[in-house]
């Protein structure tokens, strides 16, 4: 598959992705290298895994990163209660050497998101999300597993990858990653969308909505964008909030400004936003969106 | 458009291609063989006779970071569309923006680089007089209002007591700063939780019965303080106090970092953990003094992500600023090199002795520029005022 027709089969599944999106996650598939997607919350970096998902068929396992994330929780874990059962069970048999091997198997392994996504038949979407969260301990598990696709446990011994993994990295810039981690990724920097964009992915998501009133929605949320603020909306806050106007059943953005400054509950995020987009404010962007 | 005319010898994709990634290093791009490796490997897989396919292939690959993501556009096209740019000039900027970009931590490139490209320790005698004659304007108002300090609270503040004193209240903010625990956890002979994977292990030895218990806990993740001092003139009076101040915070590990600066950045936590309390700070002050002048807060502070905070700096720091805020560089430099510093993920504490003054408020362009990237920011004129930064540290 070509990276353009990557383009237009992730656009019929409902993503629109810039050219340099396209071409990177055809490159990731083509040269079995991990994707790190960089980018201000809200622009569809966990999305991009998501569809890929969807469009190969196959299964999305999902790690989300958090301060503290260590090997029991992301790799593997032994099952200590079947463990403890059998060997209580296993009192009369002798042979040490046997049991240890038994509860040390394959059947007492719990699987956790990393190892399970190397061990599947078919290659799945690993979904690493968030990963600027998670501390520097967790990015130096993450490299022996993205560069060669094995796990070392020591009771059993090494674990091959039985399929490649597809592996998404989403970042917010919280924090800097470490460059052994960036050097093994292909990078991209995921952007808001502009305007034809914006109003494509709009009109994908909600077909009914009337086409000047799309129009308007989009330049909006383009120009709020450009204002001072903490949380910029992102393009689910914009969809969110297209719902909500399609439901309170608002035909042009000028036609009430009270509710329309009620409904920005949900672009703006933070009362500090809240408190930065007064009324008049809102009004000037209404009256510079609205032809 | 203007191609590049390659040399005859270069006649391949790969060497081409190579001639690339060299182009790409000396605007420093961290690259190596792997990438062109990798590049060529993508030729592939796209359409290498359309320009644009080869170009994202090329971004995707080679950059890792939002600064090259940006910049890399200017980049290819002077290499292979010379669009009438001097070469010398666009190795330029990105050094610069390389300068900036100081998160990567490349040993030895990066010394050798800093020492050449670096003019800050040479530039204060061409640049100080303009920077001072720019300054004037509020360096007027800090000279009145030192001499009235100098008449209240300085010379209490220099006795032998007081000294030990402002490095007793350091040591106890530093107690409340580090107490700070991992979420991780680790074997321990005591803790909360056992570890079933060495408790199950050891029980096979007692027939299953799980006879010898082992714990975890979660260890201590001592928080590692890193101080700066601005020690320029305006800060003069305030110099020793503080560096006692400095002297209490590193004493009682080998973690806490120091520096000084005025228009330049020293590391002071080596003579600092000197014994002789009296020795190592006249030495420092002396030593301070000499250079006097101006304030560069923003490219002091520029200097210290460049050299200093790959090192230093991570998750667990605590930055800790003691300055006035009166910067000779442009604010915007000390908020971009202040956001750069937070992106290490490290909490600031910008101690002020202004601030302590009635009807203080951070009109200063430095000290307002600096705000927002700020975790705390307190007074910091008597030892009382620091003393008092007790609880606001233990809570951040």
């Amino acid at each position: 598959m070509s990276w353009k027709s990557l383009q237009a089969t992730l656009a019929d599944n409902g993503y629109i992705a810039s050219d340099e999106l396209a071409m990177a996650v055809h490159l990731s598939v083509s040269l079995q290298r991990p994707l790190l997607l960089e980018g201000a919350a809200g622009v569809g970096k966990t999305e991009v895994a998501k569809k890929l998902a969807a469009l190969n068929g196959t299964k999305l396992i999902r790690l989300q990163c958090y301060e503290g994330l260590d090997a029991s929780t992301t790799i593997y874990e032994w099952n200590y209660q079947k463990q403890l059962l059998s060997v209580q069970a296993g009192k009369g048999d002798a042979d040490t050497e046997r049991l240890e091997q038994r509860i040390f198997s394959d059947q007492y392994l719990l699987k956790r998101p990393l190892l399970e996504a190397i061990t599947q038949d078919k290659p799945p979407v690993l979904l690493i999300d968030e990963i600027d969260r998670a501390d520097e301990e967790f990015e130096a598990y993450l490299l022996e597993i993205l560069s060669d696709f094995q796990v070392s446990i020591p009771e059993i011994g090494t674990i091959t990858a039985t399929s490649y993994p597809l592996v998404v990295l989403t970042s917010n810039g919280s924090r800097d990653l470490s460059d052994a981690l960036r050097r093994r990724c292909l990078y991209t920097y995921v952007e808001y969308p502009d305007a034809k964009t914006e109003l494509a992915i709009l009109q994908r998501h909600l077909p009914d909505i009337d086409a000047s009133l799309a129009e308007q929605i989009v330049s909006f949320v383009q120009l709020l964008r450009k204002e001072e603020l903490e949380k910029k909306p992102g393009v689910a806050e914009m969809l969110d909030w297209t719902a909500a106007i399609a439901g309170l059943g608002i035909a042009k953005l000028s036609d009430n400004p009270v509710e329309l400054q009620a409904t920005l509950v949900c672009l703006l995020k933070t009362q500090a936003d809240h408190y930065n987009i007064p009324r008049e404010i809102t009004e000037r962007l209404v009256g510079q969106a609205v032809p | 458009m203007k191609a590049t005319q390659f040399p005859a010898s270069a006649s391949g994709v790969t060497e081409r291609v190579t001639g690339f990634m060299a182009h790409l290093r000396d605007n420093g791009l961290p690259l190596g063989v792997a990438e062109t490796t990798k590049t060529l490997q993508s030729f592939q897989h796209i359409d290498i006779t359309d320009q644009h396919q080869v170009r994202l292939a090329f971004k995707v690959i080679c950059t890792g970071h939002h600064d090259s993501y940006s910049q890399f556009d200017d980049l290819f096209d002077s290499y292979w569309f010379n669009h009438g740019r001097e070469r010398s000039a666009i190795a330029q900027t990105p050094n610069q923006s390389r300068q900036n970009n100081h998160s990567r931590f490349q040993p030895g490139v990066d010394s050798t680089r800093s020492s050449s490209d670096d003019g800050e320790a040479e530039q204060p005698d061409g640049d100080s007089s303009d920077s001072e004659a720019s300054a004037s304007g509020e360096g007027r108002l800090i000279a009145s209002k030192t001499t009235n300090i100098e008449k209240t609270d300085f010379r209490e503040l220099m006795t032998p007591e007081s000294l030990q004193q402002a490095e007793a209240v350091a040591l106890k903010l530093a107690r409340a700063i580090r107490d700070k625990r991992s979420r991780r956890q680790r074997a321990a002979v005591r803790g909360a939780k056992l570890d079933l994977r060495k408790t199950i292990r050891a029980s096979i030895s007692h027939g299953g019965v799980p006879f010898d218990l082992y714990r975890r806990n979660k260890p201590d993740r001592p928080v590692k303080i890193v101080a700066l001092l601005d020690v320029s003139g305006s800060m003069t009076v305030y110099a020793r106090v503080f560096l006692s101040f400095l002297k209490g915070l590193i004493t009682h590990d080998t973690q806490t970092d120091a520096y000084l600066f005025h228009t330049s950045l020293v590391r002071i936590s080596d003579a600092l953990r000197d014994h002789d309390t009296f020795r190592a700070i006249n030495r420092l002050s002396l030593m301070a003094q000499g250079f006097g002048g101006g304030t560069k807060i923003g490219s002091n502070i520029k200097t210290f992500n460049q050299q200093y905070a790959a090192r230093t700096v991570n998750g667990r720091s605590v930055v800790i600023i003691l300055s006035d805020g009166y910067d000779t560089d442009p604010p915007e430099l000390m908020a971009c090199e202040l956001k750069k510093l937070k992106k290490r993920n490290c909490r600031i504490i910008w101690l002020n002795p202004l601030k302590g003054w009635k009807d203080y408020a951070p009109v200063a362009r430095g000290m307002a520029a600096a705000l927002p990237h700020l975790n705390h920011f307190a007074a910091a004129n008597t030892l009382e005022s620091l003393a008092a930064l007790e609880p606001h540290l233990k809570r951040l």
